[in-house]
C-alpha cells in the first residue's frame, strides 16, 4: 500500500539566481549560480550528490536536448543525471524525481535543478510554436499563451455572470499585489510597484489581458538538495528543517480540450492535484490550515482563477478574497510573496524550484522584516504546465515540524 | 434532361472603397479617375482562390447528398499552385469522394465557361452524373493601375447533373483567338493589359455579336428571347452600345456588379449565372457569355424545379452583408504587395510535412473528425480512444464531418501577441451542435462584435503562408453566424 512521499524526505539546501533579463549569462552559467549558492547552503560537497535531475523547457534556444549539457556545466562527476520537461511544471517534476529516488531507497542525497533562458529569441513572450507537434501545427489556431489563459476570463465572465470590469478589478489587484512584494526582493525580475490604474489602462496584449496581466519572460535558475530526514538533521544540527509534505500531479485528458463537460472556467487539473495534495499532506481545511502559497500566477487570471481550484476561495468567489486582501503580504494566506511569476519573473524550467525557494526561505525566516509572512508552518507551490484545455497542475508541500 | 441542379455564390466580406484606393495612388495616373467609382470585393488576408472556391461550393452543395457527386473541375487563372492540383483540394475541402474526376481549367478568363460545358459534355455523355464546377479569382492589378480598380474577388459555383434540373442546358457557340487584352507571363504577380481602346473597340465589340449571332443562329432564336443576358464587359460605354446594337432590353441585361464587386475573372459570367438563377421563373431562357481570348456562349432554359431549390445566399446576400475595408495599405499588406513587419515571431519557419498532411486531409483539408461508435461522442481532432470517460473504447470510431456543423463560442480573445496580417489574431473554443469542441481562429469578424454563445459556422482558410517555400497551408476557421435583414 502507498504511503505518499509526506515526511519521507526533506531539503537541506537551495539556490536560486537573479531572475531577470540575463544578456550575460548562458543557461550553463546560470545553473552554476544556482548550485553555488544551493552547495553551501547544504554544507556538504559536490562529491557527495549521488544523482541529479535537471529540468529544462524549451531546449532549442536554450541548451539543447538532455541532461548532459548541464552536467557537463556543472561538472558531475558521472552520476546518473536525468532530464525532466513537463511545460511549466519542469522544475517541480525534477524536484519530485529527486524526493522519490531518494524515499525509495536508492540515493541518499540527489540534486534537483531547474534552469531556463529564454531572452534569446529576439523578441517578447515565449518563442512561438517550439515543440508544438505536427499534428497540432497543422490545426491549432495562431495562439500564444496570453490569447489563451485570457479565454479564462471571457469564460468566467459567462460561468458566473461577473462582469468584465469586476474581473478587471481583481485582475488589476492581483498583479498589483505582486509588483509589491516583487519589489521588495532583490532578485526578483520586476521590482517595481504600480497602481491598479496603472495596470488596468496599460495597452491590451490578449482581450481582456493588459501588458501589467502577463508575467515576466525571464532568464533564471533555481536548485534543492534533497535527501532523508535523519541525515538532514545529522547535518542541521538544532536547525528548523523544511520537510516535503505532499507531491501532487495531474496531466489533462483530453476531456477539457475535445470533450464536451468543461466550462473553460477553471482548471480540471489543479482541482484534482490540489485534493490529492491536501490529502498526502493530511491537510482538512486548505483556508485555515495553509500558511503562504506561490501559485502559478503567468497571468493575473490564472492566478484569479487557480485561487478557486485551490480550494481556498469558493468557486466563483474568488473576487471576493482578492478585492478584500486576503492574499496580499499582510492577508491570511499570502500569495506570490516573492513577486510570483508576474515579478520574480518565469524562467519556465526554473519556476517550480523558484516557488519552493521562497517558501523554503520564509519557513526558515531567512527573509527581512518587511518580506516576512505571519505564522508560516506550511507553503503551497503550483505550478500549471501547457494551456487551460490541456495542461499539467503541479503542486508541493512543503512545512516545517 | 442535362443542366444546372444548384448554384452557390462567394463573395469576399471585405469592400474597398475605389475612391480611397484612387486618393492614395491616384495621383500617379490621374486618368483612372473613371474607373474610382463604387467598392471591389476584396478577398480577407486569409483568403485566396481556393478557399473562396470552396464557400461557393458549399453554397452550391447544401443540403445536397454529396457522395452523388463525381467530378470536380476548378477554374480559376489565380491557381495558388502550379504544381499540385489546385481542384484537389477543393474536392477534399468540399468532402467530395476520393473516387472522383477532378480538374484544373485555367489560362483564359473564359476558363469558367470552359470548366462549365465540359461538366455538362461530361453529364450529356452520361459519363458522370453529377459535377461540381466552382469558378474563383483573386487577380491582383498594380498599385496605381486601371486593374487594381477593376478587379474584384468573387467566386460561383454550380453543380451540373441530370436530376431535378433547375436550367437546362440546351446548346453553346465558343469562339477563339489569340487576342491577347490581358496577359500574365510564367512568374507574374500583376496582370497587363494592351490598350484600353483597343480591347473595348475592337475587343468586346467584335467578340461579343460574333458570338452572340454565332449562337442565335445555330438555334434559330432572336436575342429578345432571352429573359436574361449574362454577359461579361467590364466597359460601361460599349455595354451600352452592345445593348444597343445587339437588342438586348435594359431589364434583360444582368447586371455585372462592377460597383459592387469588380471585374472576376473566370468568375465573372458565373457569379452573374447565379444571380440570373436567384431571379429565374420557369420558362426564362438563360444566355451566358464569357470573354477571354474569345468567347463561350451557353444557352440555358429555367425548369420548373427552380421553385424547389432551397433558398442559399446566392451573390445577393453576399451584396449586403459586407464590410468596408477602410485602410488601402491593409489590402496592400494583405495580398503581399506591400511588406509589412508581422514581427520576428512571423519569422519562424512554417513547414509543411507533406506526409503528416496526407494522414490528416480528411480531418485539415475537410474538417472530419471521428464519433465513437459505441457511446456516439463526437470528437475532433480523430482520437483512437474515446474522449467520453465513461466509455473509452479503443480503436471504434467512425468518420464524423464537422464542415457543416454549427458551432458557438465558449470562449474567445484577441491577441496582439500573435503575428498576423490581421491583429488582433482572433480565436476562441468552439463548441458544436451535436457535440465536439476545438479552439479555433475566428475569422471576418471583429473583437468588438464577439461574445460567449454567439453561433458560428466553419469556413476554410488559408492558415499560413510560407513565403520561403511560396506555398499556403490550409485549415478551417470559425465565422460568426449574421443575420442578414
Amino acid at each position: 500500500m502507498a504511503t505518499g512521499i509526506k515526511d519521507k524526505v526533506a531539503i537541506i539546501g537551495m539556490g536560486c539566481t537573479r531572475f531577470g533579463e540575463r544578456w550575460e549569462s548562458y543557461a550553463e552559467d546560470l545553473a552554476a549560480e544556482a548550485f553555488v549558492e544551493c552547495l553551501e547552503d547544504a554544507g556538504i560537497e559536490k562529491k557527495e550528490i549521488q544523482a541529479a535531475y535537471i529540468g529544462t523547457h524549451i531546449d532549442e534556444i536554450n541548451v539543447g536536448k538532455a541532461a548532459v549539457p548541464l552536467g557537463v556545466a556543472l561538472k558531475l562527476p558521472y552520476i546518473p543525471v536525468t532530464r525532466t520537461e513537463n511545460y511549466c511544471a519542469t522544475a517541480t517534476e525534477a524536484f519530485r524525481a529527486a524526493c522519490y529516488s531518494v524515499a525509495a531507497g536508492v540515493y541518499d542525497i540527489v540534486l534537483a535543478l531547474g534552469v531556463e533562458k529564454l531572452k534569446d529569441t529576439g523578441y517578447g513572450g515565449l518563442p512561438a510554436s517550439v515543440g508544438m507537434g505536427v499534428q497540432q501545427f497543422m490545426m491549432s489556431a495562431n495562439m500564444t499563451a496570453p490569447g489563451m489563459f485570457a479565454q479564462l476570463a471571457t469564460a468566467y465572465s459567462a460561468k458566473w455572470g461577473i462582469s468584465m470590469d469586476k474581473i478587471k478589478d481583481a485582475m488589476a489587484h492581483v498583479s498589483a499585489k505582486s509588483h509589491a512584494n516583487g519589489a521588495l526582493n532583490p532578485k526578483a525580475h520586476l521590482r517595481k510597484a504600480v497602481t491598479e490604474e496603472q495596470i488596468k489602462a496599460a495597452p491590451m496584449i490578449a482581450y481582456p489581458l493588459g501588458l501589467f496581466d502577463c508575467c515576466g519572460v525571464s532568464d533564471g535558475a533555481a536548485c534543492a538538495i534533497i535527501t532523508t530526514p535523519d541525515i538532514a538533521k545529522d547535518l542541521k544540527k538544532n536547525q528548523n528543517i523544511v520537510n516535503v509534505k505532499a507531491l501532487a500531479v495531474s496531466v489533462s485528458s483530453g476531456e477539457e480540450a475535445i470533450g464536451n463537460s468543461w466550462d473553460g472556467a477553471h482548471f480540471v487539473t489543479t482541482r484534482i492535484a490540489a485534493t490529492k495534495a491536501y490529502e498526502e499532506a493530511g491537510i482538512k481545511d486548505p483556508r485555515e490550515e495553509l500558511s503562504m502559497c506561490e501559485v502559478h500566477d503567468c497571468f493575473s487570471i490564472t492566478e484569479m482563477v487557480t485561487m478557486e481550484d485551490l480550494h481556498i476561495s469558493p468557486k466563483g468567489g474568488a473576487y471576493e478574497d482578492i478585492m478584500g486582501g486576503f492574499y496580499d503580504l499582510n492577508g491570511q494566506i499570502p500569495c506570490q510573496v516573492d513577486g510570483g511569476l508576474k515579478c520574480f519573473g518565469h524562467p519556465i524550467g526554473a519556476s517550480g524550484l523558484r516557488m519552493m525557494y521562497a517558501m523554503y526561505e520564509q519557513l526558515l525566516e531567512r527573509v527581512p522584516e518587511d518580506r516576512k509572512v505571519k505564522n508560516r508552518r506550511l507553503g503551497l507551490t503550483h505550478n500549471l504546465g501547457g494551456m487551460p484545455h490541456q495542461n499539467v497542475a503541479a503542486i508541493a508541500i512543503l512545512g516545517i515540524d | 434532361m442535362v443542366g444546372i441542379c444548384s448554384y452557390g455564390g462567394y463573395i469576399p466580406r471585405y469592400r474597398l472603397n475605389r475612391t480611397a484606393v484612387y486618393q492614395a495612388v491616384g495621383w500617379m495616373n490621374p486618368g483612372n479617375i473613371a474607373n474610382a467609382k463604387g467598392e471591389k470585393a476584396v478577398a480577407n488576408f486569409d483568403e485566396d482562390s481556393i478557399t473562396m472556391a470552396v464557400a461557393a461550393g458549399l453554397e452550391a452543395l447544401a443540403g445536397m447528398d454529396r457522395s452523388m457527386v463525381e467530378g470536380i473541375y476548378f477554374a480559376s487563372t489565380t491557381m495558388p499552385y502550379k504544381e499540385r492540383l489546385n481542384a484537389g483540394i477543393v474536392s477534399t475541402a468540399l468532402g467530395l469522394n476520393d473516387h472522383i474526376r477532378a480538374a484544373d481549367f485555367s489560362g483564359s478568363l473564359k476558363a469558367g465557361t470552359s470548366a462549365l460545358l465540359s461538366a455538362l459534355d461530361g453529364v450529356e455523355a452520361k459519363r458522370l452524373h453529377n459535377i461540381v464546377v466552382a469558378a474563383s479569382e483573386c487577380r491582383l492589378g498594380k498599385p496605381a493601375s486601371p486593374q487594381e480598380l477593376i478587379f474584384g474577388d468573387a467566386a460561383a459555383a454550380l453543380v451540373v447533373g441530370d436530376h431535378d434540373v433547375i436550367a437546362a442546358f440546351k446548346g453553346s457557340y465558343s469562339i477563339t483567338y489569340d487576342f491577347a487584352d490581358h496577359y500574365r507571363g510564367q512568374s507574374a504577380k500583376y496582370d497587363r493589359q494592351w490598350e484600353d481602346r483597343w480591347i473595348r473597340d475592337f475587343g468586346f465589340d467584335q467578340f461579343i455579336p460574333e458570338v452572340v449571332s454565332g449562337l442565335l443562329n445555330k438555334f434559330n432564336l432572336e436575342i429578345q428571347d432571352f429573359t436574361k443576358v449574362i454577359y461579361d464587359c467590364h466597359y460601361p460605354a460599349a455595354r451600352k452600345k452592345l445593348n444597343k446594337t445587339l437588342g438586348i432590353a435594359a431589364e434583360a441585361d444582368q447586371s455585372n456588379f462592377q460597383a459592387e464587386i469588380g471585374q472576376s475573372g473566370t468568375a465573372q459570367s458565373l457569379v452573374m449565372l447565379v444571380n440570373a438563377l436567384e431571379e429565374a421563373k420557369a420558362g426564362d431562357k438563360l444566355l451566358v457569355i464569357s470573354f477571354g481570348s474569345g468567347c463561350d456562349a451557353l444557352y440555358f432554359e429555367v425548369t420548373e424545379h427552380i421553385t424547389n431549390k432551397a433558398k442559399t445566399r446566392g451573390i445577393s446576400e453576399y451584396l449586403v452583408n459586407k464590410a468596408e475595408l477602410d485602410n488601402y495599405t491593409k489590402y496592400l499588406i494583405w495580398r503581399n504587395i506591400l511588406p509589412g513587419d508581422a514581427g520576428l515571431r512571423s519569422e519562424e519557419d512554417v513547414w509543411t510535412r507533406w506526409s503528416a498532411l496526407w494522414r490528416s486531409r480528411k480531418t485539415v483539408l475537410g474538417l472530419w473528425g471521428t464519433k465513437c461508435k459505441q457511446c456516439g461522442t463526437a470528437q475532433i481532432p480523430p482520437q483512437t480512444v474515446c474522449v467520453n470517460a465513461e466509455c473509452g473504447a479503443i480503436g471504434d470510431m467512425e468518420d464524423y464531418r464537422f464542415s457543416d456543423k454549427t458551432g458557438h463560442i465558449a470562449s474567445f480573445t484577441g491577441d496582439m501577441l500573435a503575428a498576423s496580417l490581421n491583429p488582433p489574431a482572433i480565436y476562441g473554443q468552439i463548441e458544436f451542435e451535436g457535440g465536439g469542441k476545438m479552439m479555433f481562429d475566428l475569422t471576418d469578424c471583429n473583437l468588438d462584435e464577439l461574445a460567449t454563445g454567439m453561433a458560428v459556422s466553419m469556413s476554410f482558410r488559408r492558415k499560413y503562408y510560407d513565403e520561403k517555400r511560396d506555398i499556403s497551408g490550409y485549415f478551417w476557421k470559425a465565422v460568426p453566424m449574421k443575420e442578414v435583414a
